[in-house]
């Protein structure tokens, strides 16, 4: 009996002192954590995509209010949740949101088999970092789309495919976050975050050879050979010429597309556009011809 | 008889395929057109010093150092620059070059073309100073084929000291004779340059490594080095790849261990020179001829006349394809190189450059990889690795992007022999994924200096 009671008692007096070192060191080490950082993670969509350029989403949301606390969180912008997501963080924070346009990945590579012929076969590793630290690849191009879909890998929403028959990757503009994960993972920068713009509508140079033209046509049908047709083209001084390529602002471009009209090689796509009323005719055409 | 030395650990015995070692030099015919790559070294590429239409002599210098790790480019024709252009280099990328239209063969008067040998002996006004700075004028890389300046390695860093130079005389890589054809028709030239360069380097002391598979050039160096070259001694060595390699031949020669990277053989007291680079050393210094030649085996299983060839650089490899019988039928891999550390070309329009000792065509299965099968974990690869470290694991972390890791487990020490997927049963691209991982960790080792010095 007696046994029990000191067991009882001993144990009882260790409890009570572990319960005062515990709560004294609950109270004196207390760590304070901002709860609005709770909040704004809860907002985020939890992809942990590093999009935004923070590690994750507690980065962001840690980010968001240091920012905050400072005046503004202007700049920051989780690419994943997009306006709405960003919106509703301000709100939570008091803040301002500037509305940064929703932009998407574009694959700038109009290479395709048909287009680009293959000159060599390789046979290594099959992934575009090796094969581009191997060599210019399996085609003459030593700038374009090594087909082997890192970007595919890389993509966390499933927003890049192959096509097992242009050889290219393309991107699903309604998956797509522009998170940038590809555009980190693809050893040539061929892909660029661009502005959605309106409906969807863009016009871009879908090549980034900058070779000389003769070199580059080549190598590639439909490369751009830096003619600056687009450049004198353009009303809106929107193109420029760089080491024998063109480049788009986007900021700039008004969607005329002008300059699609006149390049030589159709390096320049505009994607997303109704279809022309010519095309109509020429069916109505080729129609009648065969009616007649 | 004695116990052949070699390096300790690892290391693999592919089949040797010396097709064209009995096969004396020819000179290569001049080509029409000649290329030469701004950037045939390691370090800053040079940088032009002619304009397009200038006239220009075979040995001219057409473009200066890039930088303090840089080489001049000397042209090995003589005619008139073509353009200053791009061309395709053994990468398949485009690179800057300069293009020469052959016209005849005009040399500069300063260069001696006699045969006579000039021994050191007879030149004892030369200081090291000169010497290095005459290699350093002549634009002389290493002629292995990684292509390091020559004059740095000869000027050894603050902290260590020089103590003997060690000739790579191994040619270790299967099918390459262009070294052994060297050795075998200019000893004696390749021992005063071994002598240039222990002068170079202030040391009283100097090897030379031959691969057992090469008697013949054992037997006329020993000859030759006990009617008075005392100082060099001649050390035969147990064939065994990758001995080549500067550590392992250090590790061979001397028995001294190179500690993990940054250090470098002069670290232990060691110079690494090739005996192409000697020969290269004993032109430039003595006969004022830069570097424009260089010899180069082609060679070949399907090839229907292998041969080795005195080549003048910025020859169009397809040229001495043609010289040799033309591309065999079929599935051809072109290597600038050997088959374990070559490079595999896009095109053949590649010149020869200061560092090709061989252009290695592999045709029908051997041009072709075998389909990989998943690890069987047979730790081979472990075991054939010349720089004790883990292939497999490399390779499996280097694929995840696992950079920490990999940089944990030295993957810098890598020296790219390709022991590892030799061997590797399943032949799974283990160099393939440890080379993506050891160029990453390089870059991220080189950021973080970086920021550290800020």
């Amino acid at each position: 009996m007696n046994f029990i009671l000191i067991a009882v008692i001993v144990l009882g007096i260790i409890a009570l002192v572990s319960a005062l070192i515990l709560y004294v060191c609950s109270k004196k080490f207390a760590v304070h954590e901002d709860p609005r950082l709770a909040e704004v993670s809860a907002l985020l969509p939890q992809a942990n995509c590093g999009g935004c350029g923070f590690p994750g989403c507690s980065g962001m949301a840690d980010a968001l209010v240091k920012a905050a606390d400072k005046g503004s969180i202007e700049g920051l912008m989780c690419p994943v949740g997009g306006s709405p997501v960003m919106e509703q963080v301000a709100d939570l924070l008091g803040m301002a949101v500037a509305n940064a346009e929703p932009k998407v990945a574009v694959v700038r590579c109009n290479g395709s088999c048909e287009f680009r012929p293959r000159t060599t076969e390789y046979s290594g590793l099959r992934t575009c970092q090796a094969m581009n630290a191997c060599g210019a690849g399996e085609t003459a191009c030593g700038f374009g789309c090594l087909g082997c879909g890192d970007c595919v890998s890389a993509c966390q929403f499933g927003a890049i495919r192959m096509n097992q028959e242009t050889g290219l990757p393309e991107v699903d503009e309604d998956k797509c976050t522009a998170c940038g994960a590809c555009v980190k993972a693809c050893p040539r920068h061929i892909i660029e975050l661009r502005k959605k713009g309106p409906k969807g509508r863009r016009v871009y140079v879908s090549c980034v050879n900058k070779d000389k033209g003769p070199v580059a046509m080549k190598a590639c049908k439909v490369s751009c050979i830096g003619c600056g047709k687009c450049e004198k083209e353009c009303p809106f001084g929107a193109i420029t010429i760089d080491g024998n390529l063109s480049y788009i602002d986007p900021d700039r471009c008004r969607l005329c597309r002008k300059c699609e009209k006149v390049c030589p090689t159709h390096a320049i796509v505009a994607v997303n556009f109704p279809a022309p009323k010519v095309k109509v005719e020429e069916t109505a055409e080729v129609e009648q011809k065969t009616e007649a | 008889m004695m116990k052949l030395r070699t390096f300790k650990i690892g290391g693999i015995h592919p089949e040797e395929n010396k097709l064209t070692s009995d096969m004396p030099t020819k000179m290569a015919e001049l080509p029409k057109q000649a290329i030469f790559p701004l950037s045939q070294h390691i370090g800053a590429p040079a940088k032009p010093v002619v304009n397009k239409g200038d006239k220009v002599k075979v040995g001219q210098m057409i473009a200066e150092a890039g930088g303090f790790v840089s080489a001049p480019v000397f042209s090995s024709v003589s005619g008139t620059v073509f353009k200053i252009d791009t061309s395709f280099d053994a990468t398949g990328y485009r690179k800057p070059v300069i293009i020469i239209n052959v016209e005849g063969d005009e040399w500069e008067d300063t260069i001696d073309r006699t045969d006579k040998l000039e021994k050191l002996s007879d030149h004892a006004e030369l200081t090291s100073e000169q010497i290095v700075s005459r290699i350093k004028a002549a634009g002389i890389t290493g002629m292995g084929g990684a292509g390091f300046p020559t004059f740095i390695k000869l000027s050894p860093p603050p902290g260590t000291t020089a103590q003997f130079v060690i000739i790579n005389g191994v040619e270790c890589e299967p099918y390459i004779t262009s070294d052994y054809r060297l050795m075998m028709e200019h000893p004696d030239e390749i021992l005063v340059g071994i002598d240039l360069l222990m002068k170079a380097a202030k040391v009283n002391l100097g090897f030379i490594g031959i691969e057992e598979n090469k008697p013949e050039a054992i037997r006329l160096f020993e000859q030759k080095c006990k009617d008075g070259y005392a100082k060099i001694e001649v050390v035969p060595l147990k064939q065994k790849y990758p001995q080549g390699g500067e550590k392992q031949l250090v590790d061979a020669v001397v028995n001294r261990q190179v500690p993990a990277p940054p250090a470098i053989p002069v670290n232990v007291g060691a110079i690494v020179q090739n005996v192409g680079t000697a020969f290269a050393v004993y032109e430039a210094v003595m006969k004022h001829k830069p570097l424009f030649e260089r010899y180069t085996t082609v060679t070949g299983k399907r090839l229907a006349n292998p041969g080795n060839f005195l080549v003048r650089m910025g020859t169009p490899m397809s040229q001495l394809i043609e010289a040799c019988g033309g591309m065999p039928d079929g599935d051809n891999k072109v290597l600038a190189g050997g088959p374990m550390m070559g490079k595999a070309l896009t095109t053949t329009d590649v010149p020869i450059c200061k560092g090709t000792n061989s252009v290695t065509i592999l045709s029908g299965k051997d041009a072709r990889r075998t389909e990989p099968q998943p690890c069987i974990r047979c730790a081979k690869c472990v075991s054939v690795c010349p720089m004790g470290l883990e292939p497999f694991l490399l390779a499996t972390a280097s694929a995840m992007h696992k950079w920490e890791k990999v940089e944990q487990e030295d993957i810098i020490s890598c020296i790219e022999c390709g022991s590892c997927q030799f061997t590797c049963p399943s032949h799974r691209p283990l160099l393939d994924n440890i080379r993506l991982g050891k160029s990453t960790v390089m870059g991220i080792i080189k950021t973080r200096n970086a920021a550290n010095k800020k």
